[in-house]
């Protein structure tokens, strides 16, 4: 009895004591906190630094995080959102609810990129990949795959960020002749499918010649399977940039924290995690080398539209390509 | 005066469901601005509509003919072809549409075949691609569904039929279209609202944005525009849609009133010659239709099995326990309504127990996400919202399943079990149990196998140390893991079909 009251009193006190450990929260991406994402690496780095603990709660992809923070505004039990991209980060801003980091961080990425709200963690080109040994010649245009009878399979820019990404390419490549490519494309689009992950398993099943994604995937084949055919196409228009950044919520509870994670982000311990779990390239390349695979389809050109011009962008964009690919 | 609360148990249980609809909806709508539809919105409406309609009447027409070759037939392996119909419904959309497409796609085996003949390749992507996948899907529930009106047929009426020297013909007449009449409209119905809010079936098969379903539009409203008045105005022309197929189907069914039987087991006739033959093929086309991709699902995931990540089995065992607990409440809640409705037919309950399939997952998801945010952490009641949703989104379908044979028993032993005043437990146990086993086995086979696939609707609460199975082969394909997703997903298929198999064999074993 005696000891039960003991236990009892005990565990009193120690709740109190365990809930002193400051808990930071990061909303990001499933596939950043799974078991074989940068997730788990990034969370036991930065628990060594901070004496808290860090929590991730998955929510979908970046467009499913932006809509969340929105449903949630000012409640969210987050103080970080990790995984939006910058064709989001005009509407994320927009809302308010991210708070300026501060930071003026030395970044490697290809292109000229500083936000008052975002720092970026990592960035990658799309690129449509394909198998070399079904497919020795590339197209190295969209207009040379459009007048191809080559056979694509791409994502929606309704439902993926992907498939945005990819309507903001030709929008920044070609402007006003955006749509005559498209329509030029429409007869060797196989399919338009809700996500990525849908696209690059049907072309993996041999469903099409090539799927757009990023010129890093071929290094995953490479290098997780030891598999060398696989090759992104390298278009002479240049290349459509996705950089993924990371921002603060004006609400968190834990600003200090929250500041502690933003720059230990751009650190090597976090940053030397990236490409061989995140298959992007590190936003402020690590000390440690990037292992070979990285290097091999670099485009020369780089193309990103700023925030507030990708948003404005988006809807004449979208119409343009139902319009193309409808008939 | 006993009958008075009982009557009224159906309708309040049909309430609740709808409320259960209606508050994430009105949550949505709520927190958004004004309802706007324009020209595009409709186009989707309009394919929606299309493509489920056909979907349902081409998976009901087809299965007619199976189900009545396995009613009348009797041969080695017939139980296992019943079972095996289970399976491909069970299969989560995307692992289906792989498993087709290793039949039917660019590189598959059909079209393989076709060019080693020199003939034209076959082209999957479009419409008919999308019919295919949701006949593939649903002509084994449509059969099931049929098969037990068969099988309801009361033997007495069989053997009179045979004494009376009928025909084919004459027994299609009096005894096979009376039945049809009752059943078919549940089964075009249930089939047409499941097609209605499919999702990535619809997208990866439809070959691009003429394709575009309100699940779609939904989900650019939702995602990209964050438009929540749109959305919650596109979810209910959903279920605008659903209740209104609902009320037609209720307004065509026709008890088939074949009165009430001994349960003596007589096969019905067995006619030689040509139907014979006829019987024989649709049996093995069909077979033949749903084995192919199944077989390939499970050649794609072999590989993957030795190398599974850690995750794997914790996310098994809790995905088997929420669906456990699903089939059980799903069960004892669909009963109750079915039980009720034949009592006191009344489109209420009808409409509520279709209207949860017509839900936009994605809606029920951010409104039960909007409801709940103010009280608690929506991540620390992940596993009870998924159990509610498991509940509300399966009930539908053991409704259906149970229902005519609900109405059968009312029919035939009502009034005798009222004579006796056999009520409550004892009415339970000794009349409805033993009668319904097979179609209880059956539905709760089926609730238990859905809830361990679904995964939409719960997006929004799930928590990094609480994934399901199907979260863990989504996180797979999302990190380029095809043939660990593909193991993964074999797992889930193989655990969803265990379950099924256990549920519907312990129905049937409890109902001979």
């Amino acid at each position: 009895m005696k000891t039960t009251l003991l236990a009892a009193g005990l565990s009193v006190i120690a709740i109190p004591a365990l809930a002193e450990t400051p808990v930071l929260t990061v909303l990001t991406y499933d596939s950043f906190t799974s078991e074989w994402g940068p997730g788990p690496a990034v969370e036991k780095a930065f628990e060594a630094t901070c004496a808290c603990d860090l929590q991730f709660i998955p929510s979908g992809d970046g467009a499913a995080l932006l809509a969340r923070i929105r449903l949630e505004g000012a409640a969210s039990v987050a103080d970080i959102v990790l995984g939006l991209d910058t064709s989001l980060t005009a509407a994320a801003t927009a809302t308010g609810l991210f708070a300026p980091h501060g930071l003026t961080p030395a970044t490697t990425l290809p292109v000229d990129f500083a936000d008052p709200a975002f720092l970026p963690f990592d960035w990658g080109w799309f690129a449509f990949v394909y198998d070399t040994t079904k497919l020795p010649d590339a197209p190295k245009s969209f207009e040379a795959l459009a007048a191809s009878d080559l056979r694509i399979v791409i994502q929606d820019p309704r439902s993926s960020t992907p498939g945005l990404g990819l309507l903001l390419w030709v929008k920044a490549a070609y402007g006003d002749r955006a749509g005559e490519i498209w329509a030029a494309l429409a007869d060797n689009i196989v399919t338009v499918t809700p996500g990525w992950s849908e696209a690059y398993g049907l072309f993996l099943e041999g469903e099409a010649d090539m799927v757009l994604s990023y010129t890093t995937s071929p290094a995953y084949h490479l290098l997780a399977e030891g598999d060398g055919t696989k090759a992104a196409a390298l278009f002479d228009e240049g290349h459509y940039l996705q950089i993924e950044v990371a921002g603060k919520l004006a609400a968190t509870d834990r600003p200090d924290l929250a500041d502690a994670f933003l720059a230990f982000m751009l650190t090597d311990a976090f940053q030397s995690v990236i490409p061989q779990t995140n298959w992007m390239y590190p936003a402020v390349t690590p000390a440690t080398v990037l292992a070979a695979g990285f290097d091999t389809f670099r485009p020369a050109t780089s193309l990103l539209m700023p925030p507030d011009q990708a948003e404005a962008a988006r809807d004449p964009a979208l119409a343009e390509w139902l319009e193309a690919l409808a008939k | 005066m006993t009958a008075a609360p009982r009557r009224d148990t159906g309708s309040l249980l049909a309430l609740l469901l709808l409320a259960l609809v209606a508050a994430p909806l009105g949550a949505v709508a709520w927190r958004g601005a004004g309802l706007t539809l324009g020209p595009a919105d409709w186009a989707a409406v309009r394919f929606s509509v299309t493509q489920a309609a056909l979907s349902a009447l081409i998976s009901t027409l087809l299965a007619i003919p199976v189900a009545r070759a396995l009613a009348r037939r009797r041969f080695a392996g017939r139980g296992a072809l019943v079972t095996l119909m289970g399976a491909p419904f069970l299969l989560p959309a995307v692992v289906a549409v792989l498993g087709l497409l290793a039949i039917f796609g660019r590189s598959g085996l059909l079209n393989s075949g076709l060019q080693a003949i020199g003939l034209p390749p076959v082209q999957i992507y479009g419409l008919q691609g999308v019919v295919l996948a949701h006949v593939f899907l649903n002509l084994p529930l449509a059969t099931r569904m049929i098969l037990q009106g068969w099988q309801a047929i009361p033997a007495e009426r069989i053997r009179l039929a045979q004494s009376l020297g009928f025909d084919p013909a004459d027994t299609f007449r009096h005894l096979e279209r009376p039945m049809l009449r009752e059943v078919l409209p549940g089964v075009v119905l249930i089939i047409m609202v499941i097609c209605l809010t499919s999702f990535a079936v619809v997208l990866t098969l439809g070959g691009g944005p003429k394709a575009t379903t309100i699940e779609l539009a939904i989900y650019q409203a939702v995602r990209f525009d964050f438009d929540l008045g749109r959305a919650a105005g596109l979810a209910m022309v959903q279920l605008a849609i659903g209740a209104v197929a609902a009320l037609a189907a209720w307004l065509l069914v026709r008890p088939a009133g074949l009165g009430a039987g001994l349960d003596r087991d007589t096969a019905l006739p067995a006619p030689r010659g040509w139907r014979l033959w006829a019987d024989g093929f649709a049996l093995f086309a069909a077979t033949l239709f749903l084995i192919l991709p199944l077989l390939a699902v499970v050649i794609r995931g072999l590989p993957g099995l030795t190398d599974l990540p850690a995750t794997v089995l914790p996310a098994a065992v809790r995905s088997v326990l929420v669906a456990l607990v699903s089939a059980l409440l799903t069960t004892g809640l669909a009963l109750g309504f079915a039980l009720a409705a034949a009592r006191h037919p009344r489109p209420l309950i009808e409409v509520a127990a279709t209207l949860p399939l017509a839900t936009s997952g994605l809606v029920l998801g951010t409104g039960l996400f909007l409801l709940v945010q103010p009280f608690a952490p929506p991540m620390t009641l992940a596993l009870s919202v998924t159990i509610l949703v498991n509940v509300a989104l399966t009930l539908p379908y053991l409704y259906r399943v149970l229902l005519p044979e609900a109405r059968a028993l009312h029919a035939d032993y009502g009034r005798l079990a009222d004579s006796l005043s056999l009520t409550g437990w004892p009415r339970l146990r000794w009349l409805i149990l033993p009668r319904l086993a097979r179609p209880l086995g059956f539905g709760a086979g089926i609730a238990a196998a859905l809830s361990m696939g679904d995964l939409g609707v719960i997006a929004l609460f799930a928590g990094d140390r609480q994934a399901t199975l199907p979260l863990v082969v989504q996180q797979l394909t999302g990190a380029y893991r095809m043939e660990a997703a593909a193991a993964a997903a074999l797992i889930l298929v193989t655990l969803s079909f265990a379950l099924f198999w256990a549920c519907d064999a312990g129905g049937r074993r409890a109902a001979a």
